[in-house]
């Protein structure tokens, strides 16, 4: 029976290359896909696209592509990535730059574009509860492709396709079903591949990354922690498994943790090619770090896709001061009630003033021993570059005008891009491709 | 005796949805987290950060609960003030409920 090897060589665009290196050389992989695409990334991108025609694809592609094509060209590997952010194009063109600089001479290298649906704002319609934003503050639109122009990109014979808002498993799930031939109203394949894709997405999270608790849940070798990948079979069961001798484990924990991930409800994880359903999903041990995956399945696909809106959202200022020894905490909770008489005096939306070390993730310091430090962290959004200024000098003032011995400020100010989902109707929405040989 | 003892979990997001998924080491205690860990506990557990009771969804294959967590607009990735945005950090706080 026909078996297709995909492999994950990135589940975010900051992710470490030695592993995706590692995969490329030693997997024996058909498929190499890097999901590095956050939602908010492509909004970033499209500012970045807009200073500079040629920019605004992801800023690690260059570093990416020079460590794997070599191994991969070598390997027959076909590469598969969202690395072209807001510019897919310019993102091949910088691709085939590096090819012909390696000597890899005839690789096709594939964009695909249509996903940014800026264009198409009055098509817009709201997301469960949430309003559509202004128009005046819309940075950016992109609307989350499936699987179909992939697979069809793959057919024509690209090497290494390149994309911007592609739905992350959907990057998956494309090479499979261009390699198995798939049909795509078969929604239980779509939702096996689309199982498959999601596992593999993040990367090291199904290898034991995000993972560790000690004594608890013990991860060997994290320093060289392997990624995954899956032996695809032809009715979409896989195994799951990494390079041998790399770091990291696949165990029933990890695959469960993992299909879980950002899943709200199991039995309806909707994505552009069809709507999930991981209920019945089976994980089989198979020998240790082969997990046999089986049972997903799947619902027609839905008629809208989401669309990521990039929206201006003001600033966001921050600052932070430490207090150490006997009496720290007592000085770092006088020096949150001088700051909160401050900041409501200078237009700050939701200021808020955390304890690092006490209450900035979750709890309440009542419930907590004294520490021997605490970080005293502030941080408010502003509409008014003046109001952001003023908060970081409050905190900084604190060194002259607060408690005693408060040491080590930091601050920083930031522009606040955010996203706001909405939904368009798919007919709107047309992939486009294009390829070109190294 | 903390969830910790018997349950892993995962924190994931969506917008100002967080997801929590627990799952029971072992097969025997899945039972008990769906007796003990209701919607009910775990929503009074998260009350500072959500707007309304929590969701839980039961996946038994998996000796495993979700539960759907919404939290304030304002508290969605991508505009949160919070350290932890993304609300990673809860599936940590989630362990820590007395069962």
């Amino acid at each position: 029976m026909k078996k297709v090897r995909i492999g994950a060589g990135a589940g975010f665009s900051g992710d470490r290359i030695e592993p995706a290196v590692e995969l490329a050389e030693k997997g024996h992989l058909d498929f190499l896909v890097f999901e590095c695409l956050a939602e908010r990334t492509i909004a970033l991108s499209q500012l970045r696209k807009r200073e500079d025609p040629d920019a605004g694809f992801d800023p690690l592609l260059t570093e990416r592509m020079h460590a794997v094509l070599p191994a991969c060209r070598r390997n027959g590997v076909r590469v598969i990535s969202n690395m072209g952010a807001a510019n897919p194009r310019a993102a091949a063109r910088e691709t085939i730059e590096i090819a012909r600089m390696l000597g890899l001479r005839g690789l096709r290298v594939a964009s695909i574009e249509g996903d940014d649906v800026l264009h198409l704002k009055g098509a817009f319609r709201p997301f469960d509860d949430q309003p559509l934003p202004g128009n005046t503050t819309i940075i950016s639109a992109n609307a989350y492709l499936g699987a179909d122009a992939l697979a069809e990109v793959l057919d024509r014979g690209a090497d290494i396709v390149l994309t911007g808002r592609v739905a992350d498993p959907s990057l998956f799930l494309g090479a499979l079903i261009h390699a198995f031939g798939w049909e795509k109203e078969s929604w239980n394949l779509m939702g096996r591949g689309t199982a498959v894709g999601h596992l593999l997405e993040c990367a090291g999270q199904l290898t034991g990354g995000y993972f560790a608790d000690p004594g608890y849940k013990d991860v060997p070798d994290l320093d060289r922690l392997g990624f995954p990948l899956a032996e695809v079979c032809e009715d979409g069961s896989a195994f799951l498994t990494k390079v041998d001798g790399s770091g990291g484990l696949i165990t029933l924990q990890t695959c469960r943790e993992q299909i879980l991930y950002e899943v709200l409800n199991p039995s309806s994880y909707v994505t552009p090619d069809v709507i999930a359903d991981f209920t019945e999903i089976r994980f089989d041990q198979q020998a240790p770090g082969a997990m046999r995956v089986s049972g997903a399945k799947g619902k027609p696909r839905p008629r809208d896709l989401k669309v990521s809106i990039g929206i201006d959202d003001g600033l966001i200022a921050e600052g932070q001061i430490s207090y150490a020894g006997p009496g720290a905490l007592a000085r770092a909770d006088l020096a949150r009630q001088i700051l909160e008489k401050r900041l409501a005096q200078i237009g700050a939306e939701d200021p808020r003033i955390d304890l690092i070390g006490l209450s900035s993730m979750h709890g309440s310091p009542a419930d907590s021993p004294a520490p021997y430090e605490v970080r005293l962290r502030a941080a408010a959004r502003f509409r008014q570059e003046v109001g952001a200024k003023r908060l970081t000098r409050e905190v900084e003032s604190l060194y002259l005008n607060g408690p005693a011995a408060g040491a080590g400020v930091t601050f920083a100010i930031r522009e606040n891009i955010a996203i706001v989902p909405a939904l368009i109707a798919r007919e709107f929405v047309t992939p486009s491709i294009s390829m070109e040989v190294a | 005796m903390k969830l910790r003892t018997i349950a892993h979990a995962r924190a994931g997001d969506k917008g100002n949805l967080v997801n929590i998924s627990v799952f029971a080491y072992r097969d025997e205690d899945y039972a008990m987290l769906v007796e003990r860990v209701t919607e009910e506990r775990v929503s009074e557990l998260f009350r500072e950060h959500i707007t309304c009771p929590v969701k839980r969804y039961f996946i038994p294959n998996l000796c495993g609960l979700n539960f759907v967590l919404k939290r304030r607009p304002t508290d969605s990735v991508t505009r949160s003030l919070r350290l932890d945005a993304h609300g990673k950090s809860l599936s940590s706080l989630m362990l820590s409920l007395e069962i």
